[in-house]
C-alpha cells in the first residue's frame, strides 16, 4: 500500500494559539483511519490543517505531492471534508446540495446521482426539499451524500456521530464502510465515540493536547490498557 | 428518529408569510379594480410600474451586493450613472443606441469586477464599516470623475423607444413606459435564471450563503464576489439606462434619487429578498405615482419622498424583517 496522506511535523494555530504541537500520519489508499482524542485535543484542527481553513506548518503530502493552495484548491485535489456541523447548506435544496458536492466536476451527473440514490434510496423523494429542515441524521446522511458526489480520493469526516441517536449512528458507519469497500474511498475520520470509531477502522491515532499520544493498527489499540480506560470506558 | 422527524409539520419550502400574500393580492385586486373604472388611474399605475421595475432593479443590485458582500453598496447609483454617461459617449462616438445599450452592459460588468478587485477586496477581511466607508469614497470618486470628463451640464441622448402612446381600450399607454417594463423584466429574469439553474449561479449562492462550506466543496468564493459586483453593476447599468429617458436629460445627479428609492425598496422587501426587492420597487413606484393625485391635495410631489420614507416605517414597524424576510428554519 502506497501513502494517499502523509503529515509530518504540523502545526496548526488559532491566532497566537497553537493547537497543533507536531502532529504526524499517514494515511494509505483505501484504508480507514480515525483520530480520536478528548475535546481540545486537535482533531477538528488536524482535518483543518489538511483542508488549509486553519494557518498551518509543516510538511502535508497528498498522494506525493505538497498540499498547497486554499480550501477550495485542496477540494478540487480530491479531499471532501465534511467539516464540524457537517457544513450542509440549510437554505438551499437537497438537491442543490448534491449539485454543489460536485461542484469541481465537469460532465454529466446522472450516474452519480443514481449511485446516491443506491445508498439514500430516501434522497429521491427529497430533493426539493430545504436542507435545513432535515433532522440531524438525515442531515449527516445528507453531507455525506454530498461529499461523494465529489468523487473524491480522501473523504474526512468531522465527528459524523455528533447529536445522533445510536441506531442513526450505526447506520451512518454502515455507509461510510460501504464507501470505502465498494467505491475505494480512503477514509480519514475524526470521533469522540472512540468504540465505534475502532470497530471502524484499520488504523487508528490517538491525539492528546495537539499531539500523537498513540498510535497503530485499532485492533492493538482496542487492547491497549489507557485506551480502553480513558476511550472506552471499561 | 428519522420517523418522528418526518410527522413533524415542518414546513417543507420556504414560502413568504401568507399574510403578505394576501396583502399583495388584496393590493393588485384595489389596483385593477380602481383601474377599469378610472383611465387616469390606469394611466398612473402603467407609469407607476415603469418607474417600480427600475427602482426594483437598483434595489435587486443592491441586494445583490449586500448578500455576497454584507453591506449595502452606497456607490451603486452612481455606478449606473457613470455607465450611462459610457453609454452616451458611445452614441457620440457613432454607436447607434442599442449597439450603445448592449456595449455598455459588457463595458458594465468589468466595470463591476475591477471595482471589487480594486477597492472592495483589500478592505473586506477588515471591518463591515472599511467596506461601507470606501462604497461611500466610491460615490464621491465616480461622481467626480464624471463630471470632469463630461462636466456637470445637462446632456442630452438619444431616446431608446420615441414618443409613441399605444392605447389599450381607452388607457393610453406610453412605449416607453411599455419598453421600460419590458427591459427591466428580461434582465431580471435572465439574472433569476442564472442564479436559479446554472453551475456558477449555484456556486455564488452557496458562497453567499456559507462561504467556509461553500470553498470547502472546491467554490472559488473570492472570483465569484468579484462576478457578483459585476452583475450588480450590470443590473444598476439597465437601471440608469431605463432611468435617463423617463428624466429627458443626462447629468450627474441623474440616479441620486433613484438610489434612495432603491434602497427603500430593498428594505421593505426584506434586504435579503431579490423577489422582495422587486415586489417593492414596484410598489413603491405605484405609490408614488398614485400618491399626489389621490391624496385630496396632502401630498404634493415635494412631499414624495418623506411619505415614501414614512410608508417605508411604517411597514417596518409592523414587519420587521420586511415583506420578504424570514427566518431560515435550521436544525441541529
Amino acid at each position: 500500500m502506497t501513502a494517499l496522506l502523509e503529515l509530518r511535523d504540523v502545526h496548526a494555530r488559532y491566532g497566537p494559539v497553537n493547537a497543533l504541537h507536531g502532529v504526524s500520519l499517514t494515511v494509505d489508499e483505501g484504508e480507514i483511519v480515525a483520530v480520536l482524542g478528548a475535546n481540545g485535543a486537535g482533531k477538528t484542527t488536524t482535518l483543518r490543517a489538511i483542508s488549509h481553513t486553519v494557518h498551518r506548518d509543516g510538511d502535508i503530502r497528498f498522494a506525493g505531492n505538497a498540499l498547497r493552495g486554499g480550501p477550495e484548491a485542496v477540494a478540487r485535489l480530491g479531499v471532501a471534508h465534511v467539516p464540524e456541523g457537517r457544513g450542509t447548506f440549510s437554505e438551499l435544496t437537497v438537491w442543490e446540495n448534491l449539485r454543489l458536492g460536485a461542484y469541481t466536476r465537469r460532465g454529466n451527473l446522472k450516474d452519480d446521482f443514481a449511485r446516491v440514490g443506491s445508498y439514500f434510496p430516501w434522497l429521491e423523494d427529497r430533493r426539493h426539499q430545504q436542507a435545513g429542515t432535515l433532522s440531524g441524521g438525515e442531515q449527516q446522511m445528507l453531507a455525506l451524500a454530498r461529499a461523494f458526489m465529489q468523487r473524491p480520493r480522501l473523504l474526512m469526516l468531522d465527528e459524523p456521530s455528533l447529536g445522533l441517536a445510536p441506531l442513526l449512528v450505526t447506520e451512518v458507519f454502515r455507509i461510510v464502510q460501504e464507501l470505502n469497500e465498494n467505491e475505494g474511498v480512503t477514509v480519514l475520520v475524526v470521533e469522540q465515540n472512540a468504540h465505534i470509531a475502532l470497530q471502524l477502522a484499520q488504523t487508528a491515532y490517538v491525539l492528546e493536547v495537539g499531539r500523537v499520544a498513540l498510535s497503530g493498527p485499532s485492533a492493538d489499540l482496542q487492547q491497549h490498557e489507557s485506551v480502553r480506560r480513558s476511550y472506552l470506558g471499561y | 428518529m428519522v420517523e418522528l422527524a418526518r410527522k413533524l409539520p415542518l414546513p417543507q419550502r420556504r414560502f413568504p408569510a401568507s399574510p403578505v400574500l394576501l396583502l399583495l393580492a388584496a393590493a393588485c385586486i384595489f389596483l385593477t379594480v380602481e383601474s377599469l373604472r378610472s383611465t387616469i388611474f390606469a394611466q398612473l399605475t402603467v407609469a407607476g410600474v415603469a418607474t417600480g421595475v427600475v427602482y426594483g432593479s437598483l434595489a435587486l443590485a443592491l441586494v445583490l451586493i449586500y448578500r455576497a458582500t454584507e453591506v449595502i453598496n452606497f456607490a451603486q447609483g452612481e455606478m449606473a450613472m457613470a455607465m450611462v454617461y459610457v453609454a452616451y459617449q458611445l452614441t457620440l462616438w457613432g454607436l447607434a443606441y442599442w449597439e450603445a445599450f448592449f456595449l455598455t452592459l459588457a463595458i458594465a460588468f468589468v466595470f463591476g469586477v475591477v471595482t471589487q478587485r480594486v477597492f472592495i477586496r483589500p478592505v473586506q477581511g477588515r471591518s463591515v464599516i472599511a467596506v461601507v466607508i470606501v462604497t461611500v469614497g466610491l460615490f464621491i470618486l465616480i461622481d467626480g470623475l464624471v463630471e470632469w470628463k463630461w462636466s456637470a451640464n445637462q446632456r442630452f441622448m438619444q431616446a431608446p423607444f420615441g414618443n409613441k402612446i399605444y392605447h389599450l381600450g381607452n388607457v393610453p399607454i406610453a412605449r416607453q413606459d411599455l419598453g421600460t417594463i419590458v427591459i427591466t423584466l428580461i434582465s431580471v429574469s435572465a439574472l433569476w435564471a442564472f442564479f436559479r439553474f446554472t453551475k456558477l449561479g449555484l456556486g455564488m449562492r452557496a458562497g453567499a450563503l456559507r462561504p467556509a462550506a461553500a470553498r470547502l466543496v472546491g467554490v472559488r468564493t473570492n472570483a465569484l464576489l468579484a462576478v457578483g459586483w459585476g452583475l450588480a453593476a450590470v443590473l444598476g447599468a439597465v437601471a440608469g439606462l431605463m432611468t435617463e429617458p423617463a428624466e429627458y436629460v443626462l447629468q450627474p445627479t441623474l440616479m441620486q434619487p433613484v438610489l434612495l428609492y432603491a434602497f427603500a425598496a430593498a428594505v421593505l422587501g426584506g434586504l435579503e429578498s431579490p423577489g422582495g426587492a422587486l415586489v417593492g420597487g414596484i410598489a413603491l413606484g405605484i405609490f408614488l405615482n398614485l400618491l399626489p393625485s389621490h391624496s385630496w391635495g396632502f401630498v404634493t410631489s415635494a412631499l414624495e419622498l418623506p411619505v415614501a420614507f414614512a410608508a417605508l416605517l411604517v411597514v417596518l414597524l409592523i414587519k420587521p424583517t420586511g415583506l420578504f424576510g424570514h427566518r431560515t428554519v435550521r436544525k441541529v
